[in-house]
């Protein structure tokens, strides 16, 4: 029976993947100038969905994505040097860059169609082509296949719980939307690369950067700039806004000093993938999704048993009369901010190991944190939690019926779908009014 | 109490006031002329019940006060009757018209007009903008026709003048041009009422309309709200503060824990001894109003 | 280092097509979010609905430009109401959320489907605006303009351009001086008083989304013509943040804000773009590749936004008293 609909789905995949492959040939019967070249898998099967970009300093800029056949063209208005970049975010997972400054290469291009080399292997996802979650491979769709889509989901879904329950640790207390806390991952993750470009193995790095996140970006901007504006009384919206700000501001302060291109750590980058059971993965991916599950337990029951955790939970309810109370408001946020900088910072580094770092790498993902939280229900614990599963799962499973290039679409869609039916989340209590 | 008490009576006021002795002192009394009915009206926060009303009725021209200590309910069940709430179960007719479920807009063009226990005033707009926000079936604020100012330039002066009047009586035609955020306290307060009555309301329902006054705006809102009456407007108002009640009010009627536990003329109500009781229990919380101190804006307001 | 290039380059760039663009996108943001409170973060999905309903039907169904121009302005009205039912009676904050998450959804869903309508990820390139420019009533041998170096195609865009907002600012200035610019005003400051007061504010807050939006796809539209192209990944979020940082600048609620923070803005970020770009050049700044200046100009941005909306959230030009009023 789960056979027959999976081969079903298989079915209707092909016949989807056929249709964006005829529709993509089409502009590539033009003639002129253009970069062109075949993404093929360690396997040889094609590779799908990959965004490749082409510009100048002139200003001219064109992008593709790589088609049914694994062949991309983008037609160029004359010769001249040329950017290439190649998103490795949109690898499909298992597969990598052989050599990954291929990610971001300058080319003289004299005219005619300069045909572009681009190696794969099996990198991090590891594992053969047919496990992985390329959609394109014209595989078909396995039961294994299914399997091996709930579990990244559910890595992805703890990935994003990182981030998610520090952004509603955050709104709880503060009421702030921070628009800013995308930067924090990336953050968490270049400062990682600082120390471990530096010398220092990523096994030691890693913390180093966990801790020096969580104390001067979270304690730390919290003491420089959140707390002087909530003594100003400024309003939410007007907090909002200057999140924005500081979200831009730190983003491209990261591509100043790093570079646009992707980077990763020294140690681990290219794993062997290994086999448990129906589903394949990484060690490194194992031992960083059991780390985040322990720090998001023991965040949890911080929150639930601890004296500052309870208080915490009291300010988010109502802060005035936490304030009555005899609870030190203001301490309670600086704790807060903290543990959000902290976590955040842990999901960048997860991100940057299993994937890359790069300087956008934390808006990217906001809008997907977003969705966990307006899911689960702004402000609560749980929540947090539950929408970040659910979308993590989601994001996975829909790359069987739409592009993997539109996997964040399905998760947005998602969240405004909740917001019309059930506006307080899944697990969120309905505001009183008056 | 006071001697000259039934002394300052205007003709409507003593007019209801004798219709109203021959009401039964008991909670949900028929009256006479009900401008407003209210039945089985329950509204539930998760476990707590906030308000629990069987039934209700409110004299029309009459001065009534919703009294009741902390948390009984009162602004919860004005919340409601207003439309800015919706209720659990419940039903209410104002003008014999079944309105529970109507938007609350609709329920204001109607002539059932409120104000807000924390004022709304709206800072960064004047005095008069404030007011003129108040008229009703304003031509100019259809969007086609606002783009011509001829078809509403001679509503819009009419409107003015009337706002003018009412922003005299109520002390406050030099501030006119000043953006509202700059009054004091009691000025929103005086604000926010002559506000409501620019669109000429049937009933007008005051949430604690003389919170955070100073005592004496608190003489002159006293004043102007018998004023309103005479003018054949019912005035519903929510208060905590049996005193300011008892000179004012015709009817009174008290809630506690949600639910209506008396009824009747004040000094009737004040006698009684499950007042006294329910009163007792929130002792703290009226001993700190009745000073009429600066206006908190602590969530731990009334419910 | 030329400085008279330079101040030419900036100024010509300070009143420019792109400076027009996000100016009409500004006004249409000023009725939104200044004068109604509408905290919309999608403001450049109504610019991309815009300028892909005017690509679509010029190059894709190859119909006439003017009658593109009406369909822009009902795909603007359609996306209005559909970002609009389900938002506007909820919370400010999910208002943000949604309306960013749509035009991202938007942006990512174009690039993908239907690449034989919309373009895929390459968008719609050809001469979208060819109608428009074969109107243009310039000298053939017109060169160029002194100090404004514009092409005699960009002069004639730029002059209708300038049209439109003069046009759409009078529209505003009408608009909000009446009583339905009360009614806006007063749901911006509480809406709920306004609600007591017998207002349909749900309508009024879909009217000034509809009516914003048609003034932001005039942006969308005038990008379409003037630059013949229509790429999915120029319509990014940082495009909103963009023309939020310039209401701020000039002035939310106000007729001239958007106009004031559009010429401020551009003339100080392409300024210190030419700036950086000779100075690196000419050797004075060494630590500092070509390539970072946008990063730079970026960085400064962001930094303006924080400030602004911390120290004069009234805009530049703003009085103290109304500042000391929104610290409520």
């Amino acid at each position: 029976m789960q056979r027959r609909i999976a081969s079903r789905i298989g079915m209707l995949l092909v016949a989807v993947v056929a249709l964006f492959g005829v529709a993509a040939m089409a502009p590539a019967s033009a003639a002129g100038d253009a970069v062109i070249g075949t993404l093929t898998g360690p396997d040889g099967s094609p590779v799908t969905g990959v965004a490749i970009t082409v510009s100048n300093e002139a200003g001219f800029s064109g992008s593709t994505t790589s088609d049914a056949q694994g062949n991309f063209r983008v037609e160029i208005p004359e010769g001249g040097t040329y950017a290439i970049e190649i998103d490795v975010t949109t690898l499909p997972a298992g597969i990598s860059l052989a050599k990954p400054e291929d990610a971001s290469r300058e080319l003289l291009i004299l005219g005619g169609e300069k045909k572009l080399l681009v190696p794969l292997v099996s990198g991090e996802g590891g594992g053969t082509a047919e496990s992985g979650t390329s959609s394109g491979s014209g595989s078909g769709v396995t039961g294994q296949q299914v399997v091996q889509l709930l579990a990244d989901g559910i890595m992805l879904g703890i990935l994003i719980a990182l981030g998610a329950l520090g952004l509603n640790l955050v709104f709880g207390t503060t009421g702030l939307t921070n628009f800013a806390h995308g930067e924090l991952i990336t953050l968490g993750a270049f400062v990682a690369l600082l120390f471990n470009t530096a010398g220092l193995h990523i096994v030691i790095a890693a913390p180093l950067s966990v801790i020096v996140c969580a104390v001067v970006f979270g304690w730390g901007q919290n003491k420089v700039l959140w707390k002087p504006l909530r003594k100003r009384k400024t309003g939410l919206i007007a907090a909002m806004i200057v999140s924005i700000g500081l979200a831009i501001v730190l983003r491209y302060t990261v591509s100043l000093f790093f570079g646009s291109g992707p980077k990763t750590f020294e140690q681990y980058a290219g794993q062997a993938g290994i086999n448990i059971g129906p589903f394949s993965t990484t060690p490194k991916q194992l031992v960083l999704a059991a780390i985040a599950v322990v720090l998001l337990a023991a965040t949890v029951i911080w929150v639930q048993r601890s004296r500052i955790g309870k208080a915490t939970r009291a300010v988010s309810d109502n802060p005035a009369l936490a304030s009555a109370t005899g609870i030190d408001v203001e301490r309670v946020i600086a704790v807060v901010w903290t543990v959000a900088a902290g976590l955040a910072a842990y999901a960048g580094i997860y991100l940057g190991m299993t994937q890359n770092s790069i300087w956008n790498m934390g808006q990217r993902i906001l809008l997907v944190l977003f969705a966990a939280v307006i899911l689960g229900g702004l402000g609560t614990v749980y929540g947090a939690l539950v929408g970040a599963l659910v979308v993590g799962v989601f994001i996975q499973l829909t790359t069987l019926v739409i592009p993997p290039e539109m996997k964040t679409v399905g998760a947005l869609f998602l969240m405004i779908l909740i917001l019309l039916v059930r506006p307080q989340g899944l697990l969120g209590r309905r505001e009183r009014v008056g | 109490m006071p001697a000259d008490h039934t002394e300052e009576l205007g003709p409507q006021a003593r007019a209801t006031q004798a219709v109203l002795a021959s009401v039964e002192r008991r909670p949900g009394a028929a009256k006479p002329d009900p401008i407003l009915i209210a039945d089985n009206v329950k509204r539930q926060f998760g476990g707590l019940v906030a308000v629990d009303v069987e039934h209700v009725q409110i004299q029309r021209g009459s001065i009534t006060a919703l009294i009741g200590p902390n948390g009984a309910g009162k602004t919860t069940f004005f919340n409601l009757l207003t439309g800015f709430d919706a209720p659990n179960t419940g039903a209410w007719t104002f003008n014999t018209r079944q309105v529970a479920g109507t938007a609350p807009f609709k329920l204001a063009r109607m002539g059932m007009v409120r104000t807000f226990q924390l004022t709304k005033a709206l800072s960064r707009m004047t005095v008069m903008d404030n007011m003129l926000l108040g008229a009703k079936g304003q031509i100019g604020e259809r969007f086609l026709s606002s783009f011509i100012a001829p078809l509403w330039k001679g509503q819009e002066s009419t409107n003015r003048a009337r706002a003018e009047a009412l922003l005299a009586r109520f002390n406050l035609a030099e501030k006119a041009g000043d953006f509202a955020g700059s009054l004091s306290g009691g000025q929103r307060k005086l604000l926010e009422m002559a506000r409501a009555l620019m669109s000429g309301p049937e009933l007008v329902m005051l949430d604690e309309p003389m919170a955070g006054v100073n005592p004496a705006l608190t003489q002159s809102l006293l004043q102007h709200i018998k004023a309103i009456r005479e003018e054949g407007t019912t005035v519903l108002f929510v208060e905590h503060d049996m005193d300011m009640v008892h000179d004012i009010s015709d009817w009174v009627i008290v809630m506690a824990q949600g639910q209506i536990i008396a009824e009747g003329p004040p000094d009737s109500v004040m006698k009684d001894q499950g007042v006294i009781d329910a009163y007792l229990g929130a002792h703290h919380d009226k001993q700190l109003t009745s000073t009429g101190e600066a206006l908190t804006e602590s969530p731990g307001g009334s419910a | 280092m030329d400085w008279a290039f330079v101040f030419s380059q900036t100024l010509t760039q300070a009143l420019g097509i792109t400076a027009i663009i996000y100016c009409l996108a500004a006004i249409g943001l000023n009725l939104q979010f200044g004068y109604t409170g509408l905290l919309n973060f999608g403001v450049v999905a109504f610019v991309a609905s815009g300028a892909y309903a005017i690509g679509v039907i010029v190059l894709t169904f190859e119909l006439s430009l003017w009658l593109a121009i009406p369909v822009a302005m009902g795909v603007a009205v359609l996306l209005s109401l559909l970002l609009g039912i389900p938002t506007l009676r909820l919370r400010a904050d999910y208002l943000a959320i949604v309306t960013i998450a749509a035009s991202e959804l938007l942006r990512l869903t174009v690039r993908t489907v239907l690449p034989d309508y919309l373009g895929g990820t390459q968008g719609l390139n050809g001469k979208i605006g060819q109608q428009f420019h074969d109107l243009n009533p310039l000298p053939a041998d017109f060169e160029s303009l002194p100090v404004l170096t514009w092409t005699r195609q960009d002069l004639w865009v730029v002059i209708v351009g300038w049209g439109l907002i003069a046009l759409f600012s009078v529209l505003m200035l009408l608009l909000v001086r009446s009583p339905w610019g009360r009614v806006v005003k007063g749901i911006r400051e509480d809406e709920d008083a306004v609600i007591s007061l017998g207002k349909n504010t749900f309508a009024y807050k879909m009217q000034s989304l509809v009516v914003g939006g048609i003034i932001m796809a005039f942006g969308g539209i005038l990008w379409a013509v003037a630059k013949q192209s229509v790429q999915p990944d120029t319509f990014v979020p940082d495009f909103t943040f963009f023309v939020y940082t310039i209401l701020l600048l000039g002035g939310a609620a106000r007729i001239l804000g958007p106009i004031a923070g559009t010429i401020i803005f551009w003339f100080l970020l392409a300024g210190i773009g030419e700036f950086l770009g000779q100075a690196i050049q000419a050797g004075w700044i060494d630590f500092l590749k070509p390539t970072d200046v946008g990063a730079i100009r970026f960085i400064l941005m962001g930094l303006g936004l924080m400030m602004l909306m911390i120290f004069r959230p009234q805009g530049i030009f703003g009085d103290k008293k109304e500042l000391a009023l929104d610290a409520r």
